[in-house]
């Protein structure tokens, strides 16, 4: 479970720069609920994660994880309990090691690591089997470095990696958006997937609204680091592109201003 | 005329004769070279630190020995002394926020007065007569024969076989895993609960106990040591880390796997003393040693960008484009 509890952030406070990114953002996880988040440029959707993952301290505010208030701990500690995917297939994944090495990375994530060996047999057999899910070939090129494989490769790979060690809650930030469509659709199928096999917790930023509305259980629209619109269960599922714009501009009293997101209006995926 | 004459008759006598010190010098600083490879290659960190903890190692080495501490714990002092000042330099970085080269340059210079301190003049010497040395040049000279001299090196050999493999072992581990990730992706390390100052300061501790060890076998094997001895190795490491990359990728290509590059960075050490030497051999005064070090380096590090633009360069898509295109007649195309 996790809560979010009037979270603040402000980047390059005092100066002429300044931004303030978060501005009182709560919100509540149940356990198994998948989030997508949707809003304009600069709205705070990859800021609330990067807090939640612990990349800065935030300035105010609460973020518990499983009833413990995690605001103190910095990233490497936090990440016991995130899985995380980025935008960028490059930043998940390490190029200049093996396949096998990063899913061994990842599968000692908040766990103490000792002087025994990086990667065992045994664990190699089970990412073998975990690979072939995926369904890309990768089972028969364990020991290719991962700076070989394309990006659609990485980002399922990354996938893969995040949920290797159940997380209790999985954040997705934009993980499609340098994809090209097709590739793009295949990595959401597999989040699907993989959150719907493990039972996980997660949150997804998109700028993609068809995709927003038929994944997960739950969505919430922010702007100006606010959360301006929260909607699940059915009255999610009945949602149409049209009318989660028409709610933006109720809500935020501006039309959207997320290019991207326009112009993805109308694709399908 | 005399001077291409008297090269070439140097080649012939003097370069056999040097042949079995220069090769054991190879060895020795390719354990410095080792040190730098694992922050520059592996932890992506330009370290330079070590021009200050190779003559650390050494000043510990001549001073402990002097004072008759055994030759083995001397030279594990000389171990502790480097992965000290590598402590230092993984601290100014990590706890203070010094960005990498300058944490190294502030540790390097302040050492050269610990250096002094330790010895408590610029240069101290121990001789082979006197103590029980595990390394003398004097041993690696021809006129002893065959058999010293192949003892001699073989043991340096060994050394750097030890080290070798004690590396591999430790980057195989978990351990040496969260080094590899942190040096290759910083943020994918901390996503996947790293603390990548930790192994940042491991890694710097580690690399600077080597050089401090090949310092204190250098100051054993040449007699002495000086607080000079250090200035330039980064450079000399550079070298040797670059040269064994070159030479070990056209060797083996997709194949050239960790144990080949740590034995390439001491092939590389090697081929730069030997090099070296046929350059002296050509009457160059020795003060133009560092001038010769820092071209090298240039050479080698300049070599894979040239080659990338030899394949892909605007000047070639010009002259390509040239070749192939005929003008379409009469400037139709503009119509």
């Amino acid at each position: 479970m996790l809560e979010l509890i009037d979270v603040q952030k402000t980047f390059n406070a005092g100066t002429i720069n300044e931004k303030r990114a978060l501005n009182g953002v709560s919100i509540k996880l149940e356990d198994g609920d998948f989030v997508t988040i949707i809003g304009g440029n600069g709205a705070g959707k990859s800021t609330t994660l990067n807090a939640i993952a612990g990349v800065w301290p935030i300035d105010g505010g609460s973020i518990i994880i499983n009833g413990k208030n995690v605001v103190g701990d910095p990233e490497h500690k936090r990440a016991k309990y995130i899985g995380r995917v980025f935008q960028d297939p490059m930043t998940g994944t390490a190029a200049t090691m093996e396949i096998q090495e990063n899913l061994a990375l990842a599968k000692r994530r908040g766990k103490a690591r000792t002087l025994k060996w990086g990667v065992t047999r045994r664990e190699k057999d089970e990412y073998r089997e975990l690979l072939k899910m995926l369904d890309l070939g990768l089972e028969n090129r364990m020991s290719t470095k991962v700076g070989l494989l394309s990006g659609g490769q990485r980002q399922a790979l990354t996938l893969l990696m995040a949920s290797l060690q159940k997380p209790d809650i999985l954040l997705l930030d934009e993980h499609t958006a340098a994809l090209d469509p097709k590739t793009a659709a295949k990595v959401l199928e597999l989040s699907d997937k993989i959150i719907a096999e493990n039972n996980l917790t997660a949150m997804m930023v998109t700028h993609n609204m068809a995709a927003a509305i038929k994944h997960g259980n739950r969505l919430i629209m922010m702007n100006n680091g606010k959360i301006i619109y929260d909607v699940k269960g059915e009255e999610k599922k009945n949602l149409t592109v049209e009318a989660l714009l028409e709610k933006f501009e109720q809500a935020s009293g501006t039309a959207l201003n997320n290019d991207r997101m326009l112009l993805s209006r109308n694709s399908e995926m | 005329m005399e001077q291409l004459q008297a090269f070439f008759k140097g080649l012939v006598t003097t370069f056999p004769n040097a042949l079995p010190g220069n090769v054991s010098q190879g060895l020795i600083w390719g354990i410095m070279a080792i040190g730098v490879f694992i922050t520059y290659k592996i932890l992506d960190f330009a370290d330079l630190t070590v021009d200050g903890s190779l003559s650390t190692g050494g000043a510990v080495m001549v001073v402990l020995t002097l004072n008759g501490v055994p030759i083995p714990i001397g030279m594990l002092c000389a171990f502790l002394a480097g992965c000290l000042a590598g402590l230092i330099t993984g601290l100014l970085n990590t706890l203070l926020g010094i960005p990498g080269i300058l944490a190294g340059i502030l540790t390097q210079i302040a050492l050269y007065s610990v250096n002094y301190t330790i010895m408590g003049k610029s240069i101290a010497s121990v001789s082979v007569d006197q103590y029980p040395l595990f390394l003398s040049m004097r041993r690696v000279a021809v006129t002893n024969g065959f058999w010293t001299v192949a003892l001699e090196l073989g043991k340096i050999v060994l050394v750097v076989a030890v080290i070798i493999a004690a590396l591999y072992w430790f980057f195989g581990t978990e351990y040496g895993f969260t080094i590899r990730a942190t040096g290759c992706n910083p943020n994918m390390s901390r996503a996947q609960g790293i603390s990548t100052k930790k192994s940042t300061v491991i890694a710097l501790v580690l690399s600077n106990g080597l050089v401090g060890l090949a310092g204190g076998l250098l100051a054993q094997y040449s007699g002495s040591n000086d607080v000079n001895t250090g200035r330039g190795a980064i450079v000399i490491g550079l070298a040797a880390v670059i040269i064994g990359d070159v030479l070990g990728s056209a060797i083996f290509g997709k194949h050239f796997n960790f144990v080949a590059k740590l034995c390439f960075t001491t092939v590389g050490a090697i081929i730069y003393f030997l090099v070296l030497q046929i350059v002296m051999l050509t009457g160059i005064p020795s003060v133009f040693n560092k001038l010769f070090s820092a071209v090298v380096v240039a050479i080698f590090l300049a070599v894979p960008y040239i080659r990338k633009s030899m394949k892909t360069s605007y000047r070639r898509a010009a002259r390509i484009s040239m070749k192939n295109t005929s003008p379409t007649d009469g400037g139709d195309s503009d119509a």
